[in-house]
């Protein structure tokens, strides 16, 4: 009986070498006469364990990592193809304390899944979401979703059933729903994995959300940064077959601005034009793409809904913490030593995330900063470690979750002049049609660098500069950006001494 | 076949596609490498809109070129998760090793190889993480050595 080798495609494990690794693996079987079954999957999420080969044996999957091209052929020696010791075996891959430890509901397949196979996909519970939606009303499912507790996953933790609601009742010819896609925070990652792990998943999320609000066509708007992302779902999509039903789906790829990944931009750019915000009310479950009523969500907001479905609402309200309900998959990265990513109920610390699961910084010193929430969220310090992970306890320390991403700084980091990348990161990406991001930004770099050159004077000008940021930008990139600059300057001030 | 072939199968191929422009310069781009400048006016027609218009969307997209690249185009991630690992330093490295080079040097503003930075692409779809200056050197020596 053939052997099946799983080796990820993942965008991470490719960047560590994963298909020299495939083809070292399959040349070698080649050359000993072994017959293997080699499958590209996601990855598990364990980054610095990638690229992770698994075997599949009488006792289940074996894990072993980091494999590089030098040591394929010690494997074959070691007889791992059939599960043998080596110095790189981690032992069945689902006991690996570090995956053992999280509660995998979204990414519950990724890693796991070949995500090029329906077949595969039905096998692990896929489509049962979708089986029970067909059987219910649209509003019953409306209702399951806001039963569920389910908040936007993009950044913004709008309760999803609202949303769904709204575009529900609308009336219009044409309905759309989008997916956003567009995920642009350094930091996170978890859209990218998912959409490259467990595509139809993200496909069978849409086709209920269809259902539920009337909607018969979907866009997914991915990055231009996420190539591996695209391909997958294309795949996907070419292999679904009658798996959507009469529901429509087309990917569109980016071109590289973060404003796109704000849902009015989105829009915008989908339609053909410059991304550059809209302003709101409209909002767009009622004027959205097109002019028609618009259901717009993350990614993992959308790949949450078949689990929900099929699991029952419960099961979903029954997690979290306070009002953040479910999971979230945490996205660890920077300067950590087991960086990756990490499903867990709201509620843990943020200590238990950098030390427990993250093991400390990647270098060995000590942490001194941490940004949550991508290049919109605050630098924290050491001190605020011990905040819970749910939106609201973020909320009160002047912080957010984000899309769940979390950068790690060791103490060599210098928080004046992570404040100032923040000023320039909105002056590049800034869609330009309000003054305060368009032109604060720019005066935002420059004030910084007089602090730098020892001007404290200028403190109070920055303090003022961002004051009018956050209340007079149009949308989150103007009025957010002050969020790292002002957490740098207050949690760290002497680094702007 | 020439330009204009390759630009009206690109345009018959999206001319009832509603939001058709950003589908379309992708493609332009694809084939030629770049948005060739006498390639606007086509697509403006064929998609109702302005000169300006089609312009202004080239222009606004980091993604899009109005000019050739080099043989090869290497984009370095300047963003946070990267500067952690020593992100800041690559790319200086690389604008070092660069310089004057037929190799194109890019910023790239997150890659979602976050958690195995400093991270790079080369021309859109070879990814490398876990970069430092030995290896980018190394890597480098084999795209010039390409050609």
């Amino acid at each position: 009986m053939r052997t099946t080798v799983y080796v990820p495609g993942d965008a991470a494990a490719l960047a560590l070498g994963a298909d020299a690794v495939a083809d070292a693996i399959t040349a070698t079987a080649a050359a000993c006469g072994i017959e293997l079954r080699l499958v590209r999957n996601g990855s598990r999420g364990m980054v610095w364990l990638e690229p992770l080969v698994e075997v599949v044996t009488p006792q289940g999957r074996i894990a072993y990592g980091p494999v590089t091209v030098d040591v394929v052929g010690s494997l074959f020696a070691a007889n791992c193809f059939a599960g043998g010791e080596h110095p790189l075996r981690l032992g069945p891959t689902e006991a690996i304390p570090w995956l053992a430890r999280q509660t995998r509901l979204v990414t519950r397949r990724v890693g796991v899944v070949d995500p090029r196979s329906l077949t595969d996909y039905v096998a692990r519970g896929g489509g049962e979401g979708l089986r029970r939606a067909r059987a219910m009303a649209p509003a019953a499912i409306v209702q399951a979703i806001a039963d569920s507790g389910l908040r936007g996953r993009g950044g913004a933790a709008f309760p999803a059933g609202i949303k769904w609601r709204t575009v529900h009742d609308a009336t219009a010819a044409q309905k759309y729903v989008v997916c956003n896609a567009d995920e642009g925070d350094s930091g996170t990652f978890s859209d990218r994995m998912l959409m490259e792990g467990d595509p139809f998943c993200l496909l069978e999320g849409m086709v209920i959300a269809g259902r539920a609000v009337g909607a018969d066509r979907g866009y997914i708007y991915v990055r231009s940064e996420y190539p591996h992302a695209i391909a997958a779902l294309d795949a996907a999509l070419a292999a679904a077959g009658d798996f959507l039903g009469d529901f429509h789906v087309e990917v569109r790829k980016g071109a590289g601005s973060y404003v796109c990944g704000e849902e009015t931009a989105l829009l915008e750019s989908l339609e053909g034009r410059r991304g550059i915000v809209r302003s709101k009310p409209p909002l767009p479950a009622i004027e959205g793409l097109f002019g028609q009523p618009t259901l717009i969500h993350n990614v993992i907001t959308l790949a949450s809904v078949p689990d929900i479905l099929a699991a029952g609402a419960a099961a979903h309200r029954d997690l979290g913490s306070g009002r953040s309900r479910g999971t979230l998959p945490f996205q660890l990265a920077g300067n950590i030593r087991h960086g990756g990513l990490v499903e867990v109920p709201f509620g843990l610390t943020l200590r238990e995330l950098l030390y427990d699961f993250g093991g400390g910084s990647r270098s060995g010193r000590p942490l001194r900063a941490v940004q949550v929430g991508g290049p919109l969220g605050a630098y924290l310090p050491e001190s605020q470690f011990d905040t819970p992970l749910d939106y609201e306890a973020f909320a009160a320390i002047g912080a957010g979750l984000g899309h769940g991403g979390i950068v790690a700084f060791d103490d060599t980091v210098d928080m004046a002049k992570q404040a100032r990348y923040a000023m320039k990161f909105c002056a590049i990406e800034s869609c330009g049609k309000c003054t305060p991001c368009r032109i604060g930004s720019t005066r935002g770099v420059e004030v910084i660098d007089r602090i730098r050159a020892g001007d404290r004077t200028q403190i109070e000008l920055l303090e003022d500069l961002c004051e009018t940021m956050v209340q007079g930008s149009a949308c989150a990139m103007g009025s957010m950006t002050p969020i790292p600059v002002m957490s740098a300057l207050h949690h760290f001030p002497e680094d702007f001494a | 076949m020439d330009t204009t072939a390759i630009l009206s199968r690109i345009l018959d191929a999206h001319r009832d596609q509603p939001g058709a422009l950003l589908p379309v310069l992708h493609e332009v781009q694809e084939a030629f490498g770049f948005i060739p400048p006498e390639t606007v006016p086509a697509i403006a027609k064929a998609l109702n809109l302005s000169r300006a218009e089609v312009h202004g969307v080239i222009s606004y997209y980091h993604h899009f070129r109005q000019e050739p690249a080099g043989r090869h185009v290497v984009r370095v991630c300047c963003a946070e998760a990267c500067q952690a690992v020593g992100g800041e330093a690559l790319a200086e490295h690389a604008r070092t090793r660069l310089a004057g080079s037929e190799v194109t040097l890019e910023p790239v503003y997150c890659l979602g190889l976050c958690a195995c930075g400093p991270a790079l692409q080369v021309d859109e779809t070879h990814l490398h993480a876990a970069m430092t200056p030995a290896k980018f050197d190394a890597l480098v020596a084999r795209l010039e050595s390409e050609g």
